[in-house]
């Protein structure tokens, strides 16, 4: 094999990874949006506000301290204690049900049979007031984000020595994987398996389709339209939980968690908004073909001898050129659901 | 009845104008937004000190200051907006904090005649003062920092034939030390790699692949927020020595390398200026600032690199405004009168002992034709068990024979885009 072929072999896995962590984010939309029609702009700023109250429970920090303090005049900061991750975890998950609740009974409750443009809107208005109730309920810093299971047993980060060393034997080259990566990968799995079973074989997963396909139909035969929608919210909230935990990983918890909804566009155009295995393709496609493309075209052995020259930070904008180069075949995405509409 | 209605309309108006008494300092900070954690400790370093200076010294000269803060978010249109809103108070100096800012700035305070401050960021050209002639950026540029981490690297060892990367922010601040690096390469015989990131760089996977093939020797990091971060995390991933990885000083602060824990133990940043807080000036801070319960923040970010920063732009504003002071033979001065003050700057080892900060920053003045200082240049490093920054060389000087010409071209062809006569 060659060198550039070897080195491509790299990039594509490593792009497999990447569309995994994006598939994160884009599954949190679908879920909202096949459940409500809601295209939940929120979602991103729901990943940071979940990592946020991850770390702020396990380190027991005092909620809202700095407001607190500004009116009362005292200087509490911290409980005093720790809280184990798993505990945490669950913790974080009443939370965020808890905000699904109130999203539900203070916004959408009230804007039922509203046009879409106006969910959306409101959506709008939750991320920017979700924003700052983050940043006043736990601070602004960046917080550094340990998830440990047990003693010794945290996320793990680096590169997988079985893999580099695997590679390096058969190659000549050792292959970098991240471990955090193959983790997420993992998690993903079982999630949209756990999501998969959840709506194919329970009753709650049932009724949520029900509603996906028609709510007043849905209404007609009993399904609790506010209930149902509580419970998308509930598990839009998780999965954002998820993706908060993995991408707060690399970068510590900070508020440009919220930007990787960014990400997560480009998929849902691709995917569709409706598909949760269009989310998870949509989201390898994506992966794999930003990480190639760079490689190609900043590669001097490659773009530089095709075309005379080479090109840097191509994946932002590489990622709509590749999602509307879809588009023009598929309007509706992947496996999005064709929309037809009869005068 | 007139007559009251006079009375009233006269008290309207004189509520209305800005309190002359005061020393106005203008604080466009951003404690919102995706660069909050970086915003929110240089603000409080800043409104600290002119804290500092009301509650011990009764102000500057005997006149009380002020600070007034207006939040950007880092948004380049809101800190227009924010200039706009705030000229009129009677302002004496701007710090935008944002290059983008300052950009659109220069051309607004020069027709307004309101000094700008620009340390350590903006336009790196902005130091030939003979033609930007109301922007500041001393004590060291953009431009300084590259030629001080190749200096800083030829003093390890040979650096001829050797490659060194650029992790740059894909935005102008993030090219601007290209150009210098070039330069540079060529009259050091070192191998220059370039590796674009695009904002908010949150997924870095392909630049450290890269660097993880090509192998440079060294990487030097132009970044900004998440992106320092992630670059970090993905270094010690990729188990590229972190001795051998340096930051500009927008990317040396505990937020940048706190989130990667242990494993950016060793990563180096440039500075202008001192780190930690074993200070004089900060004992007196906590006592008259914090303990006092008027801290602009919660009192915990003292000492931290931003903060410090923070803190080092307020004592210079403040030491040119007692310059102006004594210049001018007035105490309430104006922003023509503030300029004049920054023009004269002079900062000495002896008056930086008496403001409490011994050795915290370089000595050096500013002249008409000199906007810039002398752009020394020291180097941090990141110790992960302790928590700490700590200066490992001196204030260093650049290299001004390849600056020098950069600057000089950079502002002529500024000069001549806006019919600007260059002199002093």
């Amino acid at each position: 094999m060659s060198d550039q072929l070897i080195y491509a072999s790299e990039v594509f896995l490593n792009g497999l990874m990447a569309g995994v962590l994006y598939a994160l984010v884009a599954l949190g939309f679908v879920l909202i949006f096949k459940a409500s029609g809601i295209f939940n702009f929120a979602q991103g700023v729901m990943a940071l506000f979940a990592a946020m109250t991850l770390v702020g429970i396990q380190s027991g920090q005092v909620p809202f301290a700095h407001l607190i303090n500004a009116i009362f005049g005292t200087k509490i900061h911290h409980f005093g204690w720790e809280v184990h991750s798993i505990i945490a975890i669950i913790l974080t998950v009443l939370v965020m049900i808890l905000l699904a609740w109130m999203v539900q009974r203070f916004i959408f409750k009230h804007l039922v049979g509203q046009e879409p443009i106006i969910l959306f809107m409101a959506t709008i208005g939750l991320a920017y007031l979700l924003e700052g109730v983050a940043d006043l309920m736990w601070g602004s810093e960046i917080k550094k984000l340990d998830v440990c299971l047990a003693e010794g047993a945290c996320l793990p980060q680096g590169i997988n020595v079985a893999i580099d060393e695997a590679t390096y034997n058969l190659f000549g080259y050792g292959f970098f994987i991240d471990n955090l990566d193959i983790t997420a990968t993992i998690i993903a799995i079982l999630l949209v398996t756990a999501l998969v079973i959840f709506s194919q074989y329970t009753k709650q997963g049932r009724a949520m389709r029900a509603v996906a396909d028609d709510h007043q139909a849905a209404l007609s035969v009993g399904v609790s339209l506010n209930y149902i929608w509580i419970l998308v919210w509930s598990v839009a909230g998780f999965v954002a939980l998820v993706a908060g935990i993995m991408w707060g990983a690399k970068s510590g918890v900070q508020f440009s968690l919220s930007l990787i909804a960014l990400k997560a566009l480009p998929v849902l155009m691709l995917g569709g908004f409706t598909s949760i295995p269009g989310a998870i393709v949509g989201g390898l496609i994506i992966g794999v073909g930003e990480k190639l493309f760079e490689f190609f075209m900043s590669s001097g052995d490659l773009a530089g001898a095709l075309f005379g020259f080479t090109m840097n930070a191509t994946e932002n904008w590489f990622a709509y050129v590749l999602a509307l180069i879809f588009l023009v075949f598929r309007p509706q995405g992947l496996f999005g659901e064709k929309i037809i509409e009869r005068v | 009845m007139k007559y009251k209605l006079g009375t009233y309309a006269v008290a309207a108006v004189m509520a209305a104008s800005p309190v002359m008494a005061d020393l106005v300092f203008p604080s466009l900070s951003y404690r919102t937004g995706p660069y909050a954690a970086g915003g929110i400790p240089f603000a409080d370093g800043y409104a600290d000190y002119f804290t500092l200076l009301n509650e011990r010294d009764g102000g500057i000269g005997g006149v009380e200051t002020r600070v007034l803060e207006c939040e950007t978010g880092y948004n380049t249109e809101k800190g227009v907006e924010c200039y706009e809103a705030t000229k009129g108070e009677g302002s004496l100096v701007y710090q935008p904090l944002s290059t983008g800012i300052t950009y659109q700035l220069i051309p607004k305070t020069t027709a307004d005649g309101i000094p700008m401050h620009t340390m350590g960021y903006g336009r790196t050209s902005a130091a030939n003062g003979q033609v930007f002639s109301h922007t500041f950026n001393y004590p060291a540029n953009y431009w300084n920092g590259a030629s001080g981490a190749i200096n800083y690297l030829m003093s390890q060892g040979d650096i001829a034939g050797k490659k060194i990367a650029l992790v740059y922010h894909n935005s102008a601040y993030g090219k601007e030390p290209i150009r210098t690096l070039e330069e540079l390469s060529e009259k050091h015989g070192f191998e220059l790699m370039l590796v674009a990131v695009d904002h908010p760089g949150q997924e870095q996977k392909s630049q450290w692949l890269q660097i993880r093939r090509e192998r440079p020797d060294n990487v030097i990091m132009y970044g900004w927020g998440v992106m320092n971060q992630v670059a970090i995390q993905e270094a010690a991933n990729i188990r590229y020595p972190m001795e051998n990885f340096i930051g500009i000083w927008w990317s040396g602060s505990e937020n940048d390398v706190l989130p990667a824990g242990d494993a950016a133990n060793g990563y180096k940043a440039l500075t202008f200026h001192g780190v930690g807080s074993d200070f004089p000036v900060f004992d007196d801070i906590q006592k008259y600032v914090v303990d006092a319960g008027k801290a602009a923040g919660a009192g915990d970010q003292i000492g931290t690199v931003l903060y410090n920063r923070g803190l080092y732009a307020a004592m210079l504003a403040a030491e040119a405004a007692k310059t102006a002071q004594e210049i001018h033979s007035t105490a309430e001065i104006t922003p023509a009168m503030m300029r004049d003050g920054m023009e004269a700057l002079e900062i000495t080892e002896a008056k930086m002992a008496e403001l409490g900060l011994p050795g915290f920053g370089p000595s050096f003045s500013v002249s008409c034709e000199n906007h810039g200082g002398p752009g020394l240049i020291g180097m941090t490093q990141w110790d992960a068990s302790a928590g700490t920054w700590s200066l490992i060389s001196d204030f260093a000087e650049t290299d001004m024979e390849v600056i020098q010409p950069l600057i000089d071209a950079d502002s002529a062809s500024y000069a001549s885009e806006n019919n600007i006569e260059a002199g002093c």
